[in-house]
């Protein structure tokens, strides 16, 4: 039995199984196949997390933010300036308790350099309905290179604790038809 | 050696001498554990009737707190009490070998109980609500960090007693031949905890001191990924746990052998050698890794520990097909499974989670464990939902089923309300596949963990949820209502057991099988020759087609969102 010792003194010189060997094979190659998968989506897929990333403190993230604001806001929301920079260009999205600084306005089908960082806690980039989910650290500037392919709005909700008022941290993003 | 003899009893059931101080030490661990099961269990019913947003019972300040403490008392409270209980009995009982340094071991209990309680005083203060992972620049008042440090001291003096009776059980001699197969798991679980437990001590010291201001910064990302190297192998420490009690328990209820002691054994190892660095898979949208590196890492160098929980997923049924079968039930595919003992709770508690585990936990860990569809399910609801799936489904229950022999075992007591242990497995196991599988499903929808309020009710902007979503979590909280209540019978059948139940005198009866094995068939049976197990072939291939397309409808979802680079 499993809680006394084994049996044959010379386990490890036991045959194994036929249905035993292959169980283990397929399964084998089956974890190939997974690990073979992220490898070519990465060759062939178009949804890849981007690695570009810098160091950058947070009084310098909050001062290109404030500068891309300035320049593209075009109406408010609740207090909120909403902006909307050209196509192609580098955009950039603050988080800090509680809020998404500031909104988004993309143009459908245009790609553009969102650019993620934090200036105090961790936060979670949650963009819904579409549920792409990525984490946010202070001191670090991730930089995404995405591509707005529908029209709509959508929101930014905070996925990662970052204080009691966590719940309340929503952002928008709308992606207008040209 | 008069001595020896006082400090020795027979076990009357296993014909086992059960040393007595460790028999004292593994009832004071599980018990400790069951009182953590307690409080820690009612914290995650409370945050969950908070999720369901109808219910919606604690105000938001609470729910984090509340949080926080559940995770706490339930991961590591519970789950690690129970496993050096696990630790003693695999080595003192199991080995036939006195423990290694009772005193070491009491140490160890008293410094994890302070430990314990004063991470959960310091919790419960309201102002370290940072949850049990603690992210930097996320502060907890000093007393958080410096109780899980003690605590871990004490775990990893446990462990030092477990190695130690390994040592002494070789040297005298107490067993022939190579340990027992459960004992192999134990250790393997018990390296890992080396390894878990040491990184837990090189990013908790920097942090304590961080929060009483001796450090100036801890770099988040580096606390991350450090911090899960202690979290996520701790995970493997759990699996490994419980696949031991898996065949214990098969042992136990119906005298099952491992096919092949060879596979069993290597498919523990694996887990030790392709550990490695199992954290990437918590940092997988993580800004600032590279994806060479997240690939790597996140499929424990291609997949190999997964191996390891897949070949168990064979031998675990094979050997209780293989038991069944020699007893008589060799009719058709399943015979040998309809005519499984059901109605004890160990064999039923076992085989639910040895289920509920491979399809739920399994599954949904690997896929959610793929690099780039992290994306879709990163700290979505989906997360707590794979993982209540395997540390509850899977280790809690198996742990709890192995109680129901334990307790006759060790304490010498009859369960107290049979009927009651008979249920148990089921209601909880009902309750948790609900939560596993419904979480998943508000996960699925982009319904975020660990968030007080979905509607936004005092937010400036707003997102509306699908309805579904709210359906999800409405479901969730029922199941946790069932999942509650099956813990509860547990709790209470444990306890009242113990404390108040008859002694057992002579043999136990249950934990034997129901119809013995003939004597000649024990002897060969190991042997190649004997093994035939279809239906276990049947069912780990409805395992892999189910796993087969579960990922590849992921890869599908992921094709449909914006395109990235
Ligand atoms: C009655 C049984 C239980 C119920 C109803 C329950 C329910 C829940 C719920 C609803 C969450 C919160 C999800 C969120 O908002 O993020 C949660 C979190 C969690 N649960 Fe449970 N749970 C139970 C038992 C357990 C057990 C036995 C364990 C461990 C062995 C466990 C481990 C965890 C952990 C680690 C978290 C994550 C905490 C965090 O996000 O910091 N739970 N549970
Ligand atoms: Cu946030
Ligand atoms: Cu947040």
């Amino acid at each position: 039995m499993a809680i006394s010792p084994p049996r044959e003194r010379l386990w490890w010189k036991q045959p194994i199984h036929r249905v035993e060997l292959i169980w283990i094979l397929v399964a084998f190659l089956w974890g190939i196949v997974m690990f073979g998968m992220m490898v070519y989506w990465h060759a062939f897929g178009k949804h890849n997390l981007s690695n570009e990333t810098y160091k950058v403190a947070p009084n310098e993230y909050y001062a290109k933010t404030e500068a891309m604001v300035s320049k593209y806001t075009v109406r408010e929301e609740k207090g909120i300036p909403v902006v909307h920079p050209p196509p192609g260009s580098d955009v950039y999205l603050m988080a800090r308790v509680w809020a998404w600084y500031p909104s988004l306005e993309f143009e459908q089908g245009q790609t553009y350099r969102l650019h993620l960082s934090s200036i105090d806690l961790q936060h979670g980039f949650s963009l819904q309905p579409m549920n792409i989910n990525i984490q946010v650290h202070p001191g670090y500037e991730h930089v995404l290179t995405v591509t707005a392919d529908q029209a709509r709005e959508y929101s930014i909700i905070c996925n990662e604790f970052c204080g009691f008022g966590h719940h309340t941290m929503v952002g928008k993003l709308y992606v207008v038809a040209k | 050696m008069a001595t020896a003899a006082e400090t020795f009893r027979i076990c009357p059931t296993t014909g086992l001498k059960i040393h007595l101080s460790a028999q004292t030490l593994i009832k004071a661990n599980a018990v400790a554990a069951v009182v953590f099961l307690l409080f820690g269990g009612l914290l995650g019913l409370s945050v969950a009737l908070t999720r369901w947003p109808a219910v919606h019972i604690l105000p938001a300040n609470w729910f984090y707190l509340a949080l926080t403490a559940h995770g706490f008392n339930v991961l590591l409270c519970w789950i690690i009490f129970f496993e050096v209980a696990i630790l003693y009995f695999a080595s003192a009982v199991l080995l036939n070998s006195r423990l290694a340094a009772p005193r070491a071991a009491w140490v160890a209990f008293a410094l994890m109980v302070i430990g314990a309680v004063m991470t959960n005083v310091v919790v419960l203060q309201g102002d370290s609500s940072v949850m049990f992972t603690s992210y930097p620049p996320l502060r907890a008042q000093p007393g958080f960090y410096l109780g899980l440090i003690l605590f871990a001291v004490g775990a990893l003096t446990a462990v030092g007693c477990f190695f130690g009776t390994l040592v002494i059980a070789k040297e005298e001699k107490t067993y022939e031949g190579s340990v027992p197969l459960v004992t192999f798991g134990a250790i393997t679980a018990a390296i890992i905890a080396v390894f878990t437990l040491a990184s837990g001590a090189i990013i908790l010291i920097p942090t304590f001191l961080w929060s009483v201001g001796l450090v100036s910064n801890i770099d988040p990302l580096m606390y991350k990924l450090v911090w899960w190297a202690m979290g996520h192998s701790s995970q493997q420490i759990n699996v490994s746990a419980h696949v031991a009690v898996w065949y214990a328990i098969a042992a136990m209820t119906l005298g099952a052998k491992p096919i092949s002691e060879k596979v069993s054994r290597t498919a523990f190892l694996l887990y030790i050698l392709f550990l490695q660095l199992a954290s990437a898979h918590h940092l997988l949208v993580e800004p600032g890794l590279s994806s060479e590196w997240k690939v790597f890492n996140t499929s424990y160098a291609m997949y190999l520990a997964v191996l390891g929980s897949m070949i168990h997923g064979m031998t675990v049924p094979g050997a209780v097909e293989t038991a069944q079968r020699e007893r008589g039930y060799t009719k058709g595919l399943f015979e040998w499974l309809r005519k499984a003992p059901w109605g004890n709770p160990a064999f039923a508690g076992f085989f639910l989670s040895l289920v509920l585990f491979g399809f739920l936990g399994g599954i949904s860990g690997v896929v959610m464990g793929t690099e780039q569809i992290n994306l879709l399910m990163h700290n979505t609801l989906y997360a707590p939902g794979h993982f209540h799936a395997t540390v509850v489904a899977g280790t809690t229950l198996a742990f709890m089923a192995i109680t129901y022999l334990v307790v006759p075992l060790i304490f010498q007591k009859e369960i107290m309300f049979p009927r009651m242990a008979q249920w148990q497995p089921y209601i909880f196991a009902i309750g948790i596949a609900g939560i596993s599988v419904f979480m998943m499903g508000a996960g699925t929808l982009g319904v975020p963990r660990r968030h007080w309020d979905i509607t936004f009710s005092d937010a400036l902007l707003h997102y509306d949820y699908p309805p579904a979503a709210y359906l999800m979590l409405a479901l969730n909280g029922l199941s946790a209502i069932a999942a509650a209540l099956g813990g509860a019978m547990y709790i209470i059948n444990v306890v009242a057991s113990v404390s108040f139940g008859k002694s057992v005198k002579g043999a136990v009866r249950q934990a034997q099988p129901a119809t013995p094995l003939p004597a000649a068939v024990v002897g060969q049976y190991g042997s190649v020759a004997h093994v035939r197990i279809p239906g276990t072939v049947v069912l780990v291939t409805v395992f892999l087609v189910s796993f087969v397309l579960y990922y590849f409808v992921n890869w599908k979802y992921l094709s449909e969102v914006w395109p990235m680079r």
